[in-house]
């Protein structure tokens, strides 16, 4: 198995370590609940150096990055702005999810999904025209550093520290609350790890990190969405930027092609737990959960799922849990962001 | 691992103890719990339900994955704990404090085919 920079903070974290895509993760630090309400409260940090840091640079970048990606690059002009982006397939089927950062001039930066970062490699190296130089940065760790607190919390960890070019900050992450991500030089991670947590910024592992994504509503490559669905059928139209003139990878498909679902998420009604997989019934007819767990903010069980076009928020519907069907609510994501409950508990 | 040697045990993690009144009370393991994670629902039998030794007979569910509770042996559902509805975060800060359900078992059911700590200290290794 493959190891972070910072494998050896994380078992000195007692951390319980788990095999995720080929590498060694802390799955939790004793709580994963605890790290989760930490992160909507206070602040947490997650080692998330399993990612792929793709420098894309040259003088073609921005043409290659606009043939190549759903979303559109030109509209980052700022150096330090960033999006979201689908990377589809000719099918328009979905063969990643990325951040795409502009760092400035002719230079870019993707962070990929650990899961699928050798065979987005391979397309991306099929699709690179001359004049586009693609740098996989393993030499770079990932920190998010999330929650109400971040901000305060890495200052004080960090005082007078200022952007320079082997320490980069983004003001994203994946739970539905403020914060940012942090990539520096490997070397200089376990020591930026210690002084985080040091200054209070609880150390979070993949257990918090999947129930604070659901809970905030964002999806998970290979779970939610993969090269089967496109981005109209796991609630990704946002991030296709259809302007005119821009002929992206997948454009042509996915005009041609009519959802035949769509995602949205269930609370559920009763005492129990949605999982993935589990067969959704209503007046529509059938759909699926694609990710389902205990939402520890709502206390109570919430998921994203598969349903048919028609479906509507506020709509009932049951869910096959072993061998009963269960009632569950049909709304709109996010459920929890920044601390706040969205979705109405109770019977609306 | 935690181990108490009063107790007996299954190869699928339950843990087993005879009351006085003659009923086994059931719950899981130490490292049953350990394995599973933080649990956030429990699916308890219906009391009356008579079981086999082996059938599923509860759910526990915790924030990584549902899994089922065996009959350690034939016989009766007679009670059920109902405090874990409301607390099953109990079976990780005390899983040989909390029983899930209590047995009554089968005549002729035999307690001596349950596993004692070693045998199931064994099984783990």
């Amino acid at each position: 198995m493959r190891r972070t920079p910072l494998i050896a903070e994380h078992r000195a974290a007692g951390a319980k370590l788990t095999e995720f895509a080929g590498w060694e993760m802390p799955l939790h630090y004793g709580s994963q609940i605890e790290e989760h309400h930490a992160v909507r409260r206070d602040a947490g940090v997650f080692d998330t150096s399993h990612m792929l840091a793709l420098d894309v640079e040259g003088a073609a970048a921005r043409g290659f990055l606009r043939h190549a990606l759903a979303n559109d690059v030109a509209k980052l002009e700022r150096p330090g702005s960033w999006l979201y982006s689908c990377l589809l397939a000719e099918d328009g089927g979905i063969l990643d999810d990325l951040i795409a950062y502009f760092l400035g001039g002719s230079r870019w930066r993707l962070v990929l999904n650990a899961a699928t970062a050798d065979t987005d490699l391979a397309w991306l190296e099929r699709l690179r025209p001359a004049g586009v130089e693609l740098r996989a940065r393993r030499d770079l760790a990932m920190l998010a550093v999330q929650g109400p607190r971040a901000r305060e919390k890495f200052q004080a960890a960090f005082p007078g520290l200022r952007e320079r070019d082997d320490a980069f900050f983004a003001p994203t992450g994946y739970t539905g609350e403020d914060g940012f991500e942090l990539l520096l030089p490997a070397a200089d991670a376990p020591d930026a790890w210690r002084r985080l947590l040091a200054a209070g910024v609880r150390p979070c592992g993949l257990g918090a990190r999947d129930t604070l994504r659901l809970e905030a509503g964002l999806m998970l490559y290979g779970q939610d969405m993969d090269a089967a669905v496109t981005p109209l059928e796991c609630g990704l139209a946002w991030t296709l930027d259809l302007g005119a003139g821009r002929d992206f990878v997948g454009r042509q498909a996915l005009a041609a092609r009519a959802p035949r679902f769509q995602s949205l998420g269930l609370v559920l009604e009763t005492r129990g737990v949605l999982r993935a997989h589990q067969a959704v019934h209503g007046e529509h007819g059938e759909g699926v959960v694609t990710s389902g767990s205990f939402s520890p903010t709502m206390q109570a069980s919430i998921a994203l799922a598969r349903l048919p076009t028609e479906s509507r928020p506020g709509e009932r519907v049951q869910v096959a849990v072993r061998e009963r069907r269960l009632e569950a609510r049909v709304v709109k994501p996010p459920f929890v962001r920044r601390g706040r409950i969205l979705v109405s508990k109770e019977n609306a | 691992m935690n181990l108490p040697e009063a107790l007996r045990y299954t190869s699928t993690h339950e843990w087993v103890r005879k009351e006085p009144d003659g009923t086994l009370s059931v719950g899981i393991t130490d490292h049953a719990q350990d394995a599973l994670g933080e649990m956030v629902f429990v699916e308890l039998p219906v009391p009356g339900r008579q079981v086999l030794g082996g059938d599923a007979c509860a759910v526990v569910e915790s924030v990584k994955a549902a899994s089922d509770v065996y009959a350690p042996l034939a016989g009766e559902v007679v009670a059920v704990n109902t405090e874990l509805a409301d607390d099953p975060g109990r079976l990780n800060k005390d899983p040989y404090g909390t029983w899930l359900f209590r047995l009554k078992p089968a005549d002729g059911a035999d307690l001596s085919r349950l596993l004692d700590a070693a045998a199931y200290r064994k099984g783990l290794t």
